[in-house]
């Protein structure tokens, strides 16, 4: 296998018009429609611009601390007793989780374009956080919309953004998550037209978005692939990440599209499990519609209304799925399999014991698949596995789940 | 029928010389028979046209009333199916007041656009208004319409430039929508005066009536929008009307209705 990377035909996708074949697209009230058709020629200028690419990559490496280690993971690959298992240690980036590539990224791009208040979603917190700090960095104002029952189940990550400095408007309408969360973001874009950039967390919502988000993510795949060839002189033959909207997956997957030799494996969060109708898994458990600004797999009832969604990780709590990942599913590039409540948490015990890494419950439902993954490659075969987030946030919810008080 | 429903409407509006009343409410709230009865009222009321909301599970251009409005028609069960049914029953004592429905893309794409505009035409509806389907996307639904002859009506904003108009206006029929205020429905309040030189811009783009919608919840500035505009379009203030009868626990029908017609009077008598 080359060094380089081969030419990437899917590099094609989006279109002009958003579109991964079927999907994506621009969705949106006539009010954002000049917004977003703005935001798209920003970017495009931006991604043209050798200046723009330096300035990220500056905070990228002296802020943010990438590159983000490739880390062979020794005890769990015995463990398992199958393919070498590494991890991709976004888990290690400022502020703890794969988020803040993409916050960089945008908010460089809403500086440039003169916006003077940023607002976000979040779910898990993750992406608030990394929001906030991007805007405490660059002394803009920030306020996060999270769903009320977020709020509740994410008090540590709601704290840290307040001492950030941003404002987070618990989200009461619909079932208050994520998704009611989005809803309110964007109530709030059409109301502020004229100062206001939504920096949006996952590679989801109207053209631009599901590709400047994976543009800004790519920056994982691009680093693990060239870092794999550098310790193993090999592709991997398994690429495997998390999804819930599918920011990191995407950013992992994007850059081995091309390596047709390497498997790329989505792991959804099923919830109490695909049959109890309580999970997030929107590829296995959905079809095709139109939610927030692009057409995707969603989880609805007969008649269209969304469900909500259920994982024990707010992160993955969303009942769609990115555009391009619906995208690579129904062309068959990418397999999406699930990984429920219960397996999440054995497999962030299993990390936190035998690799010393407390793992977020996100990338807990990407390595609950990856046990497996190994064993059917078997030995000199390599599986890599995207440790998109700390699981700091997480310990109160996991002490909940296994019954013990902290 | 359909499409020339609306057209005879505001061609006999106009003769009169007059704006015409639009009222929203949303099937299946409080519940369907309420519903029936508040549509059913509607024109004597004084509704010139009527919008009949569907509910939708994240109506991303809502404020709080139509929000609230949504949620307490799907904790009915109300579907797309069950809000034709309610045009259908309205049809046959009203074959003459313009129904148009107003929601977003999923429950319509869900049905299948060829399947929905057969069905909502046999009903007697007149038009559709899909609020997250910009033209860019809405190729394939227009052609299913325009099969059935049902009106797509689209939406203009305060941020539609006149490059965008042209797009927008193309492929729109029976009127254009003109979102008086950037925000959601129900919240800022619409001025005639900046109205009213962006009205006129949308009419000259479209060659079509211009209904002004999103900020008005008086009869004052109903009245205020009347002058300058084709139709004046009142949603929220309705549907509140629901909720407070709900929070009286009395029938929502005569308040609902009671409002209607006060809206009504304050459209029919602003430019005399």
């Amino acid at each position: 296998m080359n060094a380089t990377s081969p030419p990437n035909t899917w590099d094609a996708y989006p279109d002009v018009n958003g579109r991964f074949g079927d999907f994506g697209g621009r969705y949106v009230a006539e009010t954002l429609m000049p917004l977003v058709l703005d935001l798209d020629r920003a970017y495009a200028a931006a991604k043209a611009d050798p200046a723009f690419h330096e300035e990220l990559n500056g905070y990228m490496t002296h802020y943010v601390g990438r590159p983000s280690p490739l880390y062979f993971a020794e005890r769990l690959t015995q463990h398992f007793g199958g393919a070498k298992i590494y991890f991709k240690r976004d888990e290690l980036n400022h502020t703890g989780a794969h988020k803040i590539n993409n916050c960089m990224g945008q908010i460089l791009l809403a500086m440039r374009m003169g916006k003077t208040r940023i607002i976000a979603e979040t779910g898990a917190g993750q992406h608030g956080v990394a929001t906030a700090t991007v805007c405490a960095r660059f002394g803009l104002p920030c306020i996060v919309y999270m769903g009320e029952t977020d709020v509740e189940r994410q008090k540590p990550n709601v704290f840290r953004m307040n001492l950030l400095g941003a404002e987070v408007r618990p989200v009461t309408s619909g079932t208050g998550t994520l998704k009611d969360a989005m809803n309110e973001a964007m109530r709030d874009w059409v109301t502020n037209v004229a100062d206001t950039y939504y920096l949006i967390g996952t590679a989801a919502g109207p053209h631009p978005y599901p590709a400047m988000v994976r543009d800004f993510q790519s920056v994982i795949g691009t680093e693990a692939r060239a870092q794999m060839l550098e310790m193993e002189g090999r592709l991997p033959d398994a690429v495997v990440a998390c999804i819930g909207g599918g920011s990191n997956a995407i950013g992992l997957f994007h850059p081995f599209l091309a390596d047709e030799g390497v498997r790329l494996v989505g792991v959804e969060a099923a919830g109490h499990g695909l049959e109890s109708g309580l999970h997030a898994a929107s590829l296995t458990g959905g079809r095709p519609g139109v939610l927030h600004g692009n057409k995707t797999y969603l989880l609805q009832d007969p008649d269209g209304q969304i469900i909500d969604a259920h994982s024990i990780s707010a992160g993955l709590d969303y009942p769609g799925i990115g555009p391009e990942h619906a995208f690579l599913h129904d062309a068959g590039r990418a397999d999406y399999i699930s990984a429920t409540d219960e397996e999440a948490l054995d497999a962030f015990k299993l990390c936190a014991e035998l690799e010393g890494i407390i793992p977020a419950l996100e990338p807990a439902h990407a390595l609950a698949r990856v046990g497996e993954i190994a064993r059917d490659l078997g030995p000199d075969r390599i599986v890599l596995m995207n440790l998109c987030g700390r699981g700091d946030k997480d310990i109160f919810t996991v002490a909940d789940a296994l019954g013990r008080r902290i | 029928m359909t499409k020339a429903r609306i057209d005879d409407r505001f061609a006999a509006l106009k003769a009169e010389g007059r704006a015409a009343f639009i009222a929203y409410i949303m099937a299946g709230d409080p519940d369907l028979e309420q519903s029936f009865e508040i549509l059913s009222g509607l024109p004597a009321a004084g509704a010139d046209l009527i919008e009949l909301g569907f509910p939708f599970s994240d109506p991303m251009a809502e404020g709080v009333p139509i929000q609230r409005a949504a949620q307490r028609s799907l904790a009915g069960k109300t579907t797309l199916a069950k809000t034709l049914d309610l045009v259908r029953r309205f049809r046959r004592q009203d074959a003459a007041t313009p129904i148009v429905l107003m929601g977003y893309l999923n429950p319509v794409l869900n049905q299948g656009f060829e399947v929905f505009a057969a069905a909502a035409a046999e009903a007697g509806v007149d038009g559709l208004i899909i609020v997250d389907c910009p033209p860019e996307e809405s190729g394939p639904l227009a052609d299913a319409l325009d099969a059935a002859g049902i009106a797509l009506i689209r939406l203009a904003a305060p941020t539609t430039d006149d490059a965008r108009l042209a797009v927008v206006a193309r492929r729109t029929s029976g009127f254009m929508y003109y979102v008086s205020v950037a925000g959601v429905t129900g919240t800022k309040e619409a001025d005639e005066h900046t109205v009213a030189p962006a009205v006129e811009r949308v009419r000259k783009a479209s060659g079509l009536p211009v209904a002004v919608g999103f900020g008005i919840r008086t009869p004052e500035r109903a009245a205020a929008i009347a002058r300058v505009a084709d139709a004046a379009v009142v949603g929220s203030a309705l549907v509140d009307e629901v909720a407070a009868a709900l929070a009286d626990g009395t029938p929502a029908t005569p308040k609902v209705l009671a409002k209607a017609a006060a809206l009504a009077q304050a459209v029919r008598t602003a430019r005399a």
